[in-house]
């Protein structure tokens, strides 16, 4: 697998991550070194082997039913740079 | 993934055009608020209208460092809802990210399920009717999936010029996504859908169904095509907020579709959204790019797993469906299909009945709740919470015509003293002097004054022995309607002398 310059373009879009023409290039050819290196499992044949979801094998942790957290508008907005009554503010947003 | 057709056409289903007839074919996801306390991977509240991002955790404000854990009763409540559903449950299943950008997702992604559902394939049975014999008609909708995920905050536009407001109370939130099969062929198909499974979730408590607080919103797939071709090119509907607006939307989409069709023209695969107050849908900003999700597993999230003997102690509890309590009602009870429908429609009105028909015969007590009860409600506006009678005050009516206590007229009169002032019917009856004459003195006291006060129309019914109903009238209206009328008659005749 490998990726062209407007993969690389896209996938950053995607992720909101302003690159530059002149980065993306530069990326491109650093994305692909990677992919390259990843690429070598695809030597181990893994047929019939179940994905590994965990090192150790644990059950996932469940909660019981219960507001345990909350009521602390404050603090939550607290690193906003623009709240209005514990609102976010956020540059308008509209279909 | 491969789509099963498992409808043929039917003409009394299709959609005349300019050119000839369309089969409309549709499919719906619906967004199910879980009924929990906390949110699916936080200890926050999940309760409506509270202050600004004070139902809020750290975990649902995405802070760093936080990780969710899931809450145990979304769980139970999803596999219930599967169980309800009559589908698949799946003993494991996997929690995925779903990648996009919006303000009110804090995350940058949705905690969602893909490929690896908690429930799958199902089935729902819905009735459609009455056609123009009067006949309704079963149809069987597919179940496609269920699976869990978090709700995202809510965006409000209209407080700035130039802002945007953001509130995360709901951000985190349970909800199962419910996703049927295109198996709906007309509106009324999917409103009856939406209906049925509205009516499911109440039933087993696991969603509120309100849908005017937004604890049930559907999208809408819409496609159109001659009949006996394949599927159309369909467009999604987002976020149609009431079973009525769900006909509204798919009427207007059908039309729209099949215009551009008819023109030579083709539909292009879009979401559309619903304005309720044109009555039309129009397209949304092409999110053609922001569509690649890029899901992939949750590393905070182990597997889900469970076993059988969960779900099976599940299934032992599970509140009794309104399909199961109409079938009892029609084969133990003998109500007819059309009754036990109305009466399992909401479970308040199907608990409130069998409160009344406990030890009760069933179809006098349907026809008190049907006709008296839920005539008197519709017309004061009332849902059956509110209703002022209680089943005990509506049995005790009951009880009352059975024992010859009163007659059926007053035991109407009777409800409405009950709907407007309250009180003990039995009490009523007695403080109210509504008690049915049965003593044949005093009914003969009644008949021989009104024999001797019209000797001309006594002559009369002796050639016209229908007049015999006019004295049973006027003995009637002599005792206030509480003379027993059957003894009325015999009386009457007997004086009367004729058979």
């Amino acid at each position: 697998m490998s990726v062209d310059i407007a993969t690389v373009k896209r996938v950053a879009h995607l992720a909101r991550i302003a690159v530059s023409e002149e980065d993306a290039a530069r990326m491109t050819g650093e994305l692909n070194t990677i992919l390259g290196f990843v690429e070598q499992l695809n030597e181990v044949d893994v047929t019939g082997v179940e994905p590994m979801t965990s090192v150790i094998p644990m059950e996932m942790k469940e909660r019981q039913d219960a507001v345990t957290d909350g009521n602390k508008a404050a603090d939550i907005v607290a690193n906003a740079p623009a709240t209005d009554q514990n609102f976010f503010l956020v540059p308008k947003v509209v279909e | 993934m491969s789509i099963i057709d498992t409808r043929t056409p039917d003409a009394k289903r299709l959609v005349p055009g300019a050119t000839g007839d369309w089969e409309i074919v549709i499919g719906m996801e619906v967004h199910a608020q879980v009924t929990s306390e906390a949110k699916l991977f936080s200890g926050a509240s999940t309760s409506f209208g509270a202050e600004p991002n004070s139902n809020v955790s750290l975990v649902d404000a995405a802070m760093p460092g936080m990780l969710p854990v899931i809450n145990e009763e979304c769980v139970r409540q999803a596999i219930r809802t599967g169980l309800g559903l009559k589908a698949k449950i799946n003993h494991k299943s996997v929690f995925d990210r779903k990648n996009y950008f919006y303000p009110d997702l804090p995350q940058g992604y949705q905690i969602s399920q893909y490929k690896q559902p908690i429930v799958g394939e199902g089935m729902v049975t819905i009735s459609v009717g009455p056609d123009r014999q009067g006949q309704f008609e079963d149809v069987e909708v597919g179940i496609e999936r269920l699976h869990l995920e978090q709700d995202a905050g809510k965006s409000i536009h209209d407080q700035h010029p130039t802002l945007s407001y953001v509130d995360l109370n709901r951000s985190g939130v349970a909800l199962m996504e419910i996703v049927s099969k295109p198996d709906m062929r007309s509106s009324d198909e999917a409103k009856a859908y939406l209906t049925k499974l509205r009516t499911i979730v109440r039933y087993l408590g696991t969603c509120d169904g309100n849908m005017d607080e937004g604890s049930m919103r559907a999208d809408v797939n819409v496609s159109v095509r001659r009949p006996g071709e394949g599927f159309g090119t369909r467009c999604e509907i987002k976020n149609v907020n009431s079973i009525r607006f769900v006909g509204q939307a798919i009427e207007y989409e059908a039309r729209r579709q099949i215009a551009i069709l008819e023109d030579g023209g083709k539909i292009d695969q879009e979401t559309r959204l619903f304005d309720p107050n044109k009555g039309e849908t129009r397209s949304m900003r092409s999110k053609e790019e922001a569509h690649d999700y890029r899901y992939f597993p949750d590393p905070d999230l182990l597997p889900l797993e469970f076993d059988q003997a969960y779900v099976d102690a599940l299934a032992k509890d599970l509140t009794e469906l309104p399909d199961d309590k109409k079938d009892r009602l029609v084969n133990s009870l003998g109500l007819s299909a059309y009754d036990a429908s109305i009466l399992v429609s909401e479970k308040a009105i199907a608990d409130y009945y069998e409160k009344v028909a406990s030890g009760r015969d069933g179809k006098t007590a349907a026809n008190w709740v049907i006709n008296d009860l839920l005539g008197a409600l519709n017309k004061a506006g009332k849902g059956i919470e509110e209703a002022p009678v209680s089943p005990e005050q509506i049995g005790a009516v009951i009880d009352l015509i059975k024992e010859g206590t009163i007659s059926g007229k007053i035991a109407k009169d009777l409800f409405e003293i009950v709907w407007n002032e309250g009180g003990d019917p039995r009490q009523l009856v007695e403080s109210r002097g509504m008690k049915q004459v049965t003593d044949t003195g005093a009914i003969e006291k009644a008949v021989d004054e009104i024999i001797a006060a019209n000797p001309d129309k006594v002559e009369q019914a002796k050639a016209k022995p229908t007049l015999a109903g006019w004295f049973v009238g006027q003995v009637m209206k002599a005792t206030g309607g509480k003379a027993n009328p059957q003894a009325v008659n015999d009386l009457v005749k007997a004086k009367l002398g004729i058979e």
